[in-house]
């Protein structure tokens, strides 16, 4: 089986991120970038199911600038066995990434593709679920646990006050969650040896998907600094601010 | 010219940065206090390839620039010093195998240094042989298909815990060109070890005396060819100063960020410390020299790495620029935390400690400054 697991170049999550002074998005000059860490999870994730004997091709793919080819080495050197980098210069919208990645899934012909639940920056959440809608796939989210079993994926789901269990018929669409395991590092050999293994490069335009943005960008800017906190005299004080200021209970 | 990184060296500096990250640093404290070589962590790093980066290809290593190992080293220094450092001198004796041992001999052994299964000490240093080393006079006499080795070395890092010594020692006259280099493994019948040294710092690894009595050593075990040994011993420390520097670059790095951050947070008169000038002064300079610093030791690394006919002068100015002044930041950084860089519970007062020792060996920086101005002033030389 081949497993098509999806990484994206992202601000490196330890960098404080800072708004450009026009508010027209974050500052990415000269700031240390990183794979997204649910990504990484999704490799290694794919990475064990051909240690397992489940899977035994594993293609990395990525959309973005050119240095997006340094996070598919990264997830060569982790042990994918070759990447994909659909180029552009431009930031494309969750639906876009979908319908790129489908029509990468029509091409590549996996059995399962693996994602993060949501890249760090824009946190958007929602790449998976599109990219399942327009195949028509089964599609298992916020996953801490995949047994694959024929043409079955027994997940877990992590969801609000607890854990769903789900089968999910194959192919379908998986995204990680940060408990599915601990990605390993990439070591100085294997960095090496992925220089040598295959990346295929495909301009966006060439895949004929319609990628222009559905939605406008109004300004980004900081987070409201934290106001001072106030000390209150008694708990039904607490409990008067709660229900009537904060509006919390 | 391009002082850029390239796309390889950001790849190996995100994982040293990582290993120091996760690896290194949330036990270099205890490792410092409880005196712990951590060995398990040592073969993890071997695992990931740390344990033989410049070492041949040949021999199971990597045979990465000098260049980029020096980045390495720097990197994973920010984790902990004292180990990095070990991490260092391992490399270099592993490099000493894959480069001067026979094909067979570096075959045998290099496979499991590479990897971090076996560790390796360099011994260099006697009771009466410190800076003069070309005066030791550890010997070894030839006996059929054996050299027999008797004699002592000092401070020797990881002696004890580790599994081959590099021992250089007089098979002939006296001076450089009677000394012979030997790869000797570390539980021969002979060999015995003193106490623990007890340290200012570089207490994640012990140091200790070598006693060597008759140690039966197979002749194969010569490095190179009989009293190559002192030249061999200085090739391995033009790359070992690059690495002790790139040891002290790295640690007053991580100093230097821990500085500027309590200065823009930490209050007293009524405003950060960051807003008063002689404060301010003092980080641009210890920026300024960080770098300087950096830059040195990263040029040294790439006259290793051309083979340049200076390279021996190159990695000798940047060892004793870039240790003092790695040294100079991170006593800066101490200062700048007031009582805090004072107290054990914060990594300063160690940085201090561990940095410190960067000055002395390898070459103490008196000697850095004697092997540059020999070549300053060496009759009609060119300038550097
Ligand atoms: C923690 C630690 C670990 C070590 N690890 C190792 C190891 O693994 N292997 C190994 O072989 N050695 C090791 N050493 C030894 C180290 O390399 C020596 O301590 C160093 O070379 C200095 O030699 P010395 O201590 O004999 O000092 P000395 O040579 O006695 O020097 C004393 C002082 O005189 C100065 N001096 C000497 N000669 C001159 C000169 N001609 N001009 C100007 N000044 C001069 C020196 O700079 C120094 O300040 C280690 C030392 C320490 C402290
Ligand atoms: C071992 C030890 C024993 C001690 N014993 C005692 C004791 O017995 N009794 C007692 O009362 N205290 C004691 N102290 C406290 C000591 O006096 C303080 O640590 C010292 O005054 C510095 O204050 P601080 O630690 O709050 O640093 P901070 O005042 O926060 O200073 C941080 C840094 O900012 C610099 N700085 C601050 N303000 C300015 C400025 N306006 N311009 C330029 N630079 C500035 C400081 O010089 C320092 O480098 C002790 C401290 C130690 C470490």
């Amino acid at each position: 089986m081949k497993i098509l697991v999806t990484c994206k170049r992202v601000l490196d999550p330890y960098v404080k991120a800072r708004v450009k002074a026009d508010g027209t998005g974050v500052n990415l000059d000269n700031v240390k970038m990183a794979m997204n860490p649910f990504d990484e999870i999704a490799i290694e994730e794919a990475i064990r199911m051909r240690e397992a004997g489940k899977a035994d091709e594993i293609v990395a793919v990525s959309i973005g600038a050119a240095k997006t080819e340094e996070t598919l080495r990264t997830a060569l050197a982790m042990g994918a066995d070759r990447a994909v980098h659909v180029v552009t210069e431009d930031d494309i919208e969750p639906l876009g990434v979908a319908k790129v990645l489908k029509s990468l899934v029509e091409s590549e012909q996996p059995g399962l593709v693996i994602m993060g639940k949501q890249a760090i920056d824009g946190d958007s959440n929602q790449a998976g679920q599109m990219l399942a809608a327009l195949l028509g796939w089964a599609q298992g989210t916020n996953v801490s646990n995949v047994e694959l079993d024929g043409d079955t994926a027994n997940i877990t789901r992590e969801i609000d006050g607890g854990l769903e269990r789900l089968a999910l018929k194959m192919p379908c669409v998986l995204t990680s969650d940060l408990r599915l395991n601990e990605p390993r590092y990439a070591s100085l050999p294997n960095i090496m040896k992925a220089k040598k293994k295959p990346m295929d490069k495909k301009p966006i335009d060439e895949l004929g998907v319609d990628t222009a943005p559905r939605q406008t960008l109004v300004s980004v800017s900081e987070p409201p600094p934290r106001a001072a906190g106030v000390k209150v005299a008694s708990v039904d004080e607490l409990v008067d601010k709660l229900k009537n200021e904060a509006q919390v209970i | 010219m391009d002082f850029e990184l390239n796309a390889d060296q950001r790849a190996f500096i995100e994982l040293a940065s990582q290993f120091a990250e996760a690896e290194l640093a949330p036990h270099a404290a205890e490792w410092d206090a409880e005196q712990i070589f951590p060995v398990e962590t040592l073969r993890k790093a071997g695992e990931l390839g740390l344990c033989g980066l410049y070492a041949s290809e040949s021999i199971g290593g990597l045979g990465l620039p000098r260049l980029d190992c020096a980045m390495v080293f720097e990197a994973l220094s920010r984790g902990c010093t004292s180990t990095t450092a070990y991490i260092s001198i391992h490399n270099m004796a592993t490099w000493m195998v894959g480069q001067y041992a026979s094909a067979e001999v570096g075959g045998a052994l290099g496979p499991a240094l590479c990897s971090g299964q076996q560790l390796a000490s360099y011994c260099l240093t006697e009771p009466g042989a410190g800076s003069d080393a070309a005066s030791l006079r550890t010997s070894a006499v030839r006996d059929g298909d054996v050299y027999r080795l008797t004699g002592s070395k000092i401070f020797i890092s990881g002696a004890g815990s580790t599994d081959l010594l590099i021992v250089m020692a007089r098979t002939g006259v006296d001076g450089p060109r009677g000394i012979s280099a030997f790869a000797v493994d570390a539980n021969s019948v002979g060999i015995s070890f003193g106490r623990k040294e007890i340290k200012m710092g570089w207490n994640s690894q012990p140091t200790r005396q070598v006693n060597f009595d008759q140690v039966e050593v197979p002749a194969e075990r010569l490095l190179g060819a009989e009293g190559e040994g002192f030249r061999i011993a200085m090739a391995g420390l033009n790359g070992g100063r690059i690495n002790i520097a790139a040891c002290s670059v790295g640690t007053a790095q991580m100093a230097l960020e821990q500085a500027r951050a309590f200065t823009l947070e930490r209050k007293q008169f009524g405003r950060p410390i960051a807003d008063f000038q002689a404060l301010q002064f003092r980080l641009a300079d210890m920026a300024t020299e960080l770098v300087a610093a950096r830059q040195m030791v990263r040029l040294a690394a790439s006259k290793l790495d051309i083979d340049d006919p200076d390279k021996s002068t190159y990695a000798a100015m940047a060892k004793r620029f870039a240790t003092d002044a790695g040294y100079r930041v991170c006593d800066e950084a101490l200062q700048l935390h007031g009582g805090i860089g004072y107290i054990r519970e914060y990594p300063f007062e160690r940085y201090l400690r561990d940095t410190r020792v960067h000055r002395i060996l390898e070459g103490s920086n008196e000697i850095m400054r004697v092997l540059v101005a020999r070549r300053l002033l060496d009759n009609a030389a060119a300038l550097m």
